[in-house]
């Protein structure tokens, strides 16, 4: 049986640890050619060097996703380089300081955090899609989070954000519907990731306590787990499946 | 590239037509041993002859799934066939009446249709559970529908029977969640099927059905069937509760 996206061209930002790396990985075993792009250029470069040594294709981009510019040559590489553009996983986001209460929280940590997590999403569909119209067809992912869809404490300006990108995938999606091209979101719960363990160092309760209290399976989600639901709704498998918000959370949002 | 449900034992209920047919035929596809089950036998014979002529294997059960026994029987004979039960597609359902508003729907209508869309839901995710629960997992998945997360004109029941299906699916994934078995529900947009025919024969124009799916056509059941293919699957193992649209974008509007 063939991989699911044999043939197709993918973009990953954020691609250089976490959801980012693993779902590249996914990506690449489906068999697609990646370009992995993240603001830490080494690490993007690590991701390609395990594409590459499990038998996949890719290049590595440097960007600042909320840099216009950045954004704009990021696409217009992938382009250069393999023709098209047919799936975009838009992943690249930060935590900003937690944990902190709305009234705490530093202006600049919340600008910054706005621009990257938000901004970052808006500019790259932006760009993403222009080609893919011109294509007539394309499929995007957001990394939107399971607080995307419910609040959590402490959390405002990441809430906030992720709010944003559900808001933003279901308008872009509504938008360009009847263009071929789908937008979805993943709304992950709790993940192992690095993101994760730096926002839980702050916190009085450990990992287990929180991960228990929160998402019912019991345990965290592998970032490869995001992987499996990226590559899914970027494939020609979720045809009808566009605006959608998914929850990829043990259970976290059904409470 | 192995298929996704290589060596699994899936069950379907409606199986006979439709979304039920269309899934059973890629969940054969991707490797399950598929019982099909339908309340019509012709139209899930018809089924199980698709299925082994593309060359998977299954078995036909006749149920109707508001009656407790029935359903009893079926997990009971799903076991005796393949031994165990992997993946449990609930999907039976009927559309009621349609044409009517709140105060002019039959009580008899109601009864059936809560009967076969809740009831019936509720009655294969208990006898399931059982027996997954004795082999530490299982997944299932149940038909609800956008009219289960969103409101529509003329369709109380249909849309307050499938908003009972989210909740008790979502009710259903919390209790089960640390036994290994994940419960989601599939929420289909404005399908072409034998149900959409008579709804649409019922009230209103194709166009107009068309219109208020953002993607501007009807969806397959065949993309729901992908949709529950994959939510059965081990790729989906961190997704439990979810009510998964599967709309063109209707509801994102």
């Amino acid at each position: 049986m063939p991989g699911t996206l044999e043939n197709k061209v993918a973009l990953v930002t954020g691609a250089g640890s976490g959801i980012g790396r693993a779902s590249s990985l996914v990506l690449a075993r489906e068999g697609a050619r990646v370009v992995v792009s993240d603001i830490n250029a080494s690490s993007a470069e690590e991701t390609l060097s395990i594409i590459k040594e499990r038998g996949g294709e890719g290049v590595a981009v440097h960007a600042d996703v909320s840099k216009a510019n950045d954004v704009r040559v990021l696409v217009a590489q992938v382009v250069e380089t393999y023709g098209r553009l047919d799936c975009a996983y838009n992943n690249a986001g930060v935590e900003g300081s937690l944990p902190g209460r709305l009234h705490d929280y530093p202006e600049e940590t919340w600008d910054r955090l706005i621009d990257v997590n938000l901004k970052g999403v808006w500019l790259c569909l932006k760009y993403e899609v222009p080609q893919m119209l011109k294509q007539g067809s394309g499929a995007i992912v957001n990394t939107a989070s399971a607080v995307g869809l419910v609040a959590g404490r402490q959390l405002s300006a990441y809430v906030a954000s992720k709010h944003g990108v559900v808001g933003l995938t279901k308008a872009a999606a509504l938008e360009y519907a009847t263009d071929g091209i789908r937008v979805n979101a993943v709304c992950p719960g709790v993940i192992d990731t690095p993101m994760y363990r730096r926002a839980i160092q702050g916190r009085e309760d450990g990992i287990e306590e929180h991960v228990s209290a929160v998402q019912p399976i019991g345990r965290m989600g592998t970032p490869e787990e995001i992987g499996e639901s990226v590559a899914w709704l970027l494939s020609d498998a979720a045809s009808l499946v566009t605006g959608f918000a998914m929850p990829v959370d043990g259970g976290y949002t059904a409470q | 590239m192995p298929s996704m449900l290589e060596n699994k034992v899936a069950l379907v209920t409606g199986a006979g037509s439709g979304i039920g047919r269309a899934s059973s035929l890629v969940l054969a596809r991707e490797g399950a041993r598929v019982v099909v089950s339908d309340i019509n036998a012709s139209g899930a014979e018809e089924t199980l002859s698709a299925i082994k002529e593309q060359g998977g294997d299954g078995v036909f059960v006749h149920a109707d799934v508001s009656k407790a026994s029935d359903v009893e029987a079926l997990v009971s004979q799903t076991v005796a066939t393949y031994g165990r039960l992997d993946c449990a597609y609930n999907n039976a359902g009927i559309e009621g009446y349609m044409s009517g508003r709140l105060h002019e729907y039959p009580e008899e209508t109601w009864d059936r249709l809560v009967d076969i869309n809740v009831k019936g839901v509720w009655l294969c995710l208990k006898y399931e559970i059982l027996q997954m629960l004795q082999q530490g997992g299982g997944a299932i998945v149940n038909t609800a529908s956008v009219a289960g997360l969103v409101g529509s004109k003329r369709l109380s029941a249909y849309v307050a029977s499938k908003h009972a299906v989210v909740g008790l699916t979502k009710a259903a994934a919390l209790e089960y969640a640390e036994d290994g078995i994940r419960v989601n529900a599939v929420c289909p947009g404005i399908i072409d099927t034998p149900m959409m025919d008579r709804l649409i024969a019922g009230r209103e124009t194709d166009e107009d059905m068309h219109t208020r799916q953002p993607i501007g056509r009807l969806g397959t059941p065949e993309e729901i069937a992908e949709s529950v293919a994959w939510l059965c699957s081990d790729a989906a193992s961190l997704v439990t509760g979810m009510a998964m649209a599967v709309d063109g974008g209707l509801t994102a509007q």
